[in-house]
C-alpha cells in the first residue's frame, strides 16, 4: 500500500517538472480556470439570470459545448478500433492518448451539464442508489450513467497500461482487453443516448427526426479524430515520443469517410424539409436563411457548411491529406465547422421557434462565455498534466523500479 | 475591461465565494440545523407522515422569517373518484389578461423577476392556430380589448395524462397526483430544464433568478405542491390551483374566479353532473397538439 502511494508520488512529480513554455502554458490555462471560478460564483450567486437563457430558449452555451465534446470523447473508440481489432501498430501505439483525450472531454461534458443546473447542491438526487434516478424513462438519467461509465473505463485501461508500463512491464492485453472491447459499444452509447436526449422530445420537430443519432455518430468521427491529429503532431514536437506520419494519415483517411457522411446525411435532411416544406421547416428555415428577419445564426451555419465541404475536398485527396501543411488546415477546419453544427446549431434550433411560435434570438451572454472559456481551460489543463505523466513513462524515461527491481508492487 | 478587473479583489472574490454557498444552502460552516435538514431533505413521495409533518414545519417557519407573516403550507391529498379538468371558450374570451395576473398573485409568483404561468396568445382572424403557433402574438397591448378582427387563446399547463415532462425529468421531481394534476416538488428538482424542453405547450417556468415578491403581496394560503414561495434555480407551472381545488368542497381556480366573461371552466371529469362534462358533451371541443398524443385535460371549444 505504501508502495503504491510513493508510486503515485513519483507519478504526480512529473508534473512539476518542466520548461519555461510548459509554465507558460499551465500558467495561462490556470489564470483562464481562475476567471471562468470567479464568474461561476456570480452565476451561483444570482442565478443562471447572469446567462442569456430564457424560459423559450432554455438550454443555451453550455449544453451546445457539452453535446460538441461528447463527440470528441466519443471518437478515441476511432482509435482503438483500428488498433486493437486489426493490430494496426502505428495507431496502437498512439491510442493511450486517445483514451486519456476521452477522459478530459468527459471531464468537460460533465463540468457543462453540471454548470447549467440550477440547483447544484441537489447534485445528489441525481446520483444512482442515494437519489431518486427516474430509470429507465429519462434519458438524462440514462446519460449520466453511461457517461460516467465511459469516464471509469478510459481511467481504467489508461491508468492499467501506464502503471504496468511504469513497472517496466509489457501489460498484459488479456486482462483489459475486456475492457477494451467494452470500451467501443460504450462510445457509441454515450453519443447514441446524449442524441436520443433530443430525439425523444416529440414537442421539438428539428430534435424529433431520426436522423439526429445518425449525424450525432458521423459528426463525432469527424471532430474528434481531427483533434487528435493536430495533438498527435503537437505531442511529437514537445516529446520524444514518435508518431508514425503513417498513423496520421490513416486516422486522416477515416475522418474523409465520416465527413463525407456526415454531407450525405445533412443533405438528406436538407431534401426532407425543403421539398416536403411542412410546418417543421420552420428551425431549418431559421438556421440557413433566417425567420421573420431573425437571423442570428444564419452567418455562422454557413461558414460551417463552407469549412465542411472544404475539410472535406481536402481530407478526399491523398496529396492534400498526406501534405502536413494542408492537413492541418483541414482539421481546424473540420472542428470549426462541427463546432458550429452540432453545437449551438443544434441546440438553439430546438427552441426556434418555440412551441407557442415565439421566437427569441439567443446569444451567449459575457459571462456564459468565460465559464464556458474555463471549463474548456480546465479540460486543457487535465490533458496536459495527464500526457505530462503519461508521455516519461511511455518513453520509458520514467521508471518505479530499475529493470532489474523487484516484481511485486504491493 | 480594465477597470471591471480592478473589482475583482481577494475581499469581493471571498465574499461572492460566501454569498454563492449560503444562498444555495450549501450546509459550509453552518451550524443552523435546519439548514442541513433542508439539503438532505427526501423526495416528497418518500417521506413518512413525521417526515412531512417536520418539514412543513421547517418551510413555515422559512416562510415566516422571510415574508414577516403566518404563511400556511397544507398537503392535502387527492380526493378518491376526482380527476380536474379545464374548458376555455374561445368564442367569450376578451384577451384581457385578467387571469394572468390574477394567476400571479394567488400562486405567488415571482413579481421581479417577473414569472406568468399563463400566456395569452392573440390572433388575427384568419390566422392559423391550434397546432401551428408560429403566427400567435403573445406581446400585445392594446389600449381597450377586445379588439376588432382579433381572438385570443390563453394557454397554461394543459394537465397532460400523459405528460412528456414527467417522462423525461431525471430526478422524478415532476409527476402526475391521482386527481391528475402533474405537480412539482420545489425542494427536489434539480433545476436541470429537461421538462421545459419537452413541454410541448410552453407552460413551465424556471426561477433564472431568485423570486421576489413583496411581504404584503404573498398568498399565505399555501399547499406544498402548489402555490408555496418558490426558490432559485427551480422550475413550476400551473397546478389548477391545487390549494383551492383540492378541497371538500373545493375553491374554484383564482382564473376561473376572475375572469370577467366567463369563459373558463373548471370541474371533476368523473362526475357526470359537472360544468365540464356539461361542456364535453354539448359542445365540440377540441384540445392543442392532439397529434402528440399528451392528451391534455384543458379542452378549448367555442360556445356560440
Ligand atoms: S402542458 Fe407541459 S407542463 Fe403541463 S403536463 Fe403537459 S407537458 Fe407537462
Ligand atoms: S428541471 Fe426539475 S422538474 Fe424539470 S426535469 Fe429537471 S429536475 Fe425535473
Amino acid at each position: 500500500m505504501f508502495q503504491l502511494a510513493k508510486n503515485f508520488f513519483v507519478f504526480l512529480s512529473q508534473v512539476t517538472k518542466g520548461n519555461k513554455y510548459y509554465f507558460a502554458w499551465i500558467g495561462f490555462l490556470s489564470l483562464l480556470v481562475l476567471l471562468g471560478l470567479i464568474t461561476y460564483i456570480k452565476q451561483l450567486d444570482n442565478g443562471l439570470i447572469v446567462t442569456n437563457m430564457r424560459d423559450q430558449v432554455s438550454w443555451g452555451f453550455y449544453i451546445s459545448n457539452f453535446t460538441y465534446l461528447v463527440g470528441v470523447a466519443a471518437a478515441a473508440v476511432l482509435l482503438v478500433v483500428p488498433a486493437y481489432l486489426y493490430n494496426f501498430k502505428p495507431i496502437k501505439e498512439i491510442v493511450l492518448f486517445g483514451e486519456l483525450l476521452a477522459v478530459s472531454a468527459i471531464t468537460m461534458c460533465i463540468l457543462f451539464v453540471v454548470i447549467d443546473m440550477g440547483r447544484i447542491d441537489r447534485l445528489w438526487h441525481v446520483m444512482p442508489f442515494i437519489g431518486n434516478m427516474n430509470f429507465p424513462s429519462s434519458l438524462l438519467a440514462w446519460d449520466i450513467i453511461v457517461l460516467n461509465g465511459y469516464l471509469a473505463i478510459n481511467l481504467t485501461i489508461s491508468f492499467y497500461a501506464l502503471y504496468k508500463m511504469a513497472n517496466s512491464k509489457e501489460y498484459n492485453l488479456q486482462i483489459i482487453k475486456p475492457l477494451i472491447l467494452l470500451s467501443i459499444p460504450w462510445a457509441v452509447s454515450i453519443h447514441t443516448v446524449t442524441a436520443f436526449l433530443y430525439n425523444g422530445l416529440a414537442s421539438r420537430p428539428f430534435w424529433n427526426a431520426s436522423i439526429l443519432a445518425p449525424r450525432f455518430l458521423t459528426s463525432a468521427f469527424c471532430a474528434g479524430p481531427a483533434i487528435m491529429i493536430i495533438i498527435f503532431q503537437i505531442i511529437r514536437k514537445v516529446s520524444k515520443i514518435e508518431i508514425e506520419n503513417k498513423a496520421i494519415f490513416k486516422i486522416a483517411e477515416l475522418v474523409a469517410y465520416a465527413i463525407g457522411i456526415n454531407l450525405f446525411l445533412l443533405a438528406a435532411e436538407f431534401f426532407k424539409e425543403f421539398y416536403s416544406g411542412s410546418v417543421h421547416l420552420a428551425p431549418m428555415e431559421y438556421l440557413y436563411f433566417g425567420l421573420h428577419h431573425h437571423n442570428n445564426l444564419v452567418p455562422w451555419m454557413w461558414t460551417a457548411m463552407i469549412f465542411n465541404i472544404t475539410a472535406f475536398l481536402i481530407f478526399l485527396r491523398p496529396q492534400t491529406r498526406e501534405n502536413l501543411f494542408t492537413l492541418n488546415i483541414g482539421c481546424v477546419l473540420v472542428m470549426t465547422g462541427i463546432y458550429i453544427e452540432k453545437g449551438m446549431g443544434l441546440v438553439i434550433p430546438g427552441f426556434i421557434p418555440g412551441t407557442l411560435g415565439e421566437i427569441y434570438e439567443y446569444g451567449p451572454s459575457f459571462n456564459e462565455k468565460m465559464i464556458t472559456i474555463g471549463v474548456w481551460a480546465f479540460g486543457a489543463l487535465i490533458y496536459t498534466l495527464l500526457l505530462k505523466c503519461a508521455i516519461p513513462v511511455y518513453t520509458g524515461e520514467l521508471r518505479f523500479y530499475k529493470p532489474e527491481g523487484s516484481v511485486g508492487n504491493q | 475591461m480594465k477597470s471591471k478587473k480592478d473589482k475583482l479583489t481577494r475581499r469581493n472574490f471571498l465574499k461572492g465565494a460566501a454569498a454563492g454557498t449560503a444562498t444555495l444552502a450549501l450546509p459550509v460552516g453552518t451550524s443552523d440545523a435546519s439548514v442541513w435538514e433542508a439539503f438532505f431533505q427526501k423526495h416528497f413521495r418518500e417521506l413518512n407522515k413525521d417526515e412531512v409533518a417536520d418539514v412543513i414545519k421547517r418551510l413555515e417557519e422559512e416562510y415566516k422569517e422571510k415574508y414577516k407573516k403566518d404563511v400556511k403550507v397544507k398537503t392535502t391529498d387527492a380526493q378518491p373518484g376526482v380527476l380536474f379538468s379545464y374548458g376555455l371558450d374561445l368564442s367569450r374570451c376578451i384577451g384581457c389578461r385578467r387571469c394572468v395576473y390574477a394567476c400571479a398573485r394567488e400562486n405567488n409568483q415571482s413579481r421581479d423577476p417577473q414569472i406568468h404561468w399563463i400566456s395569452v396568445l392573440r390572433f388575427e382572424q384568419g390566422e392559423k392556430f391550434v397546432s401551428n403557433l408560429e403566427e400567435a402574438d403573445k406581446y400585445y397591448y392594446p389600449e381597450k380589448v377586445p379588439e376588432d378582427g382579433h381572438f385570443y387563446m390563453p394557454i397554461a399547463c394543459q394537465q397532460c395524462e400523459n405528460p412528456p415532462c414527467v417522462k423525461v425529468c431525471p430526478t422524478k421531481a415532476t409527476w402526475k397526483e391521482p386527481d391528475g394534476i402533474v405537480v412539482v416538488d420545489y425542494n427536489w428538482c434539480i433545476g436541470c430544464r429537461f421538462c421545459m424542453a419537452a413541454c410541448p405547450y410552453g407552460a413551465r417556468r424556471f426561477n433564472w433568478a431568485a423570486p421576489q415578491i413583496a411581504k404584503e403581496e404573498v398568498n399565505p394560503d399555501t399547499h406544498y405542491l402548489g402555490n408555496r414561495p418558490r426558490y432559485k434555480g427551480v422550475v413550476e407551472k400551473c397546478t389548477f390551483c391545487i390549494q383551492r381545488t383540492r378541497g371538500n368542497p373545493g375553491r374554484y381556480p383564482a382564473c376561473v374566479e376572475v375572469c370577467p366573461v366567463g369563459a373558463r371552466k373548471f370541474g371533476n371529469l368523473l362526475d357526470p353532473e359537472s360544468e365540464i362534462r356539461y361542456c364535453l358533451e354539448h359542445k365540440r371541443v377540441f384540445r392543442l397538439k392532439e397529434e402528440l398524443n399528451t392528451a391534455p385535460k384543458f379542452y378549448y371549444f367555442f360556445a356560440t
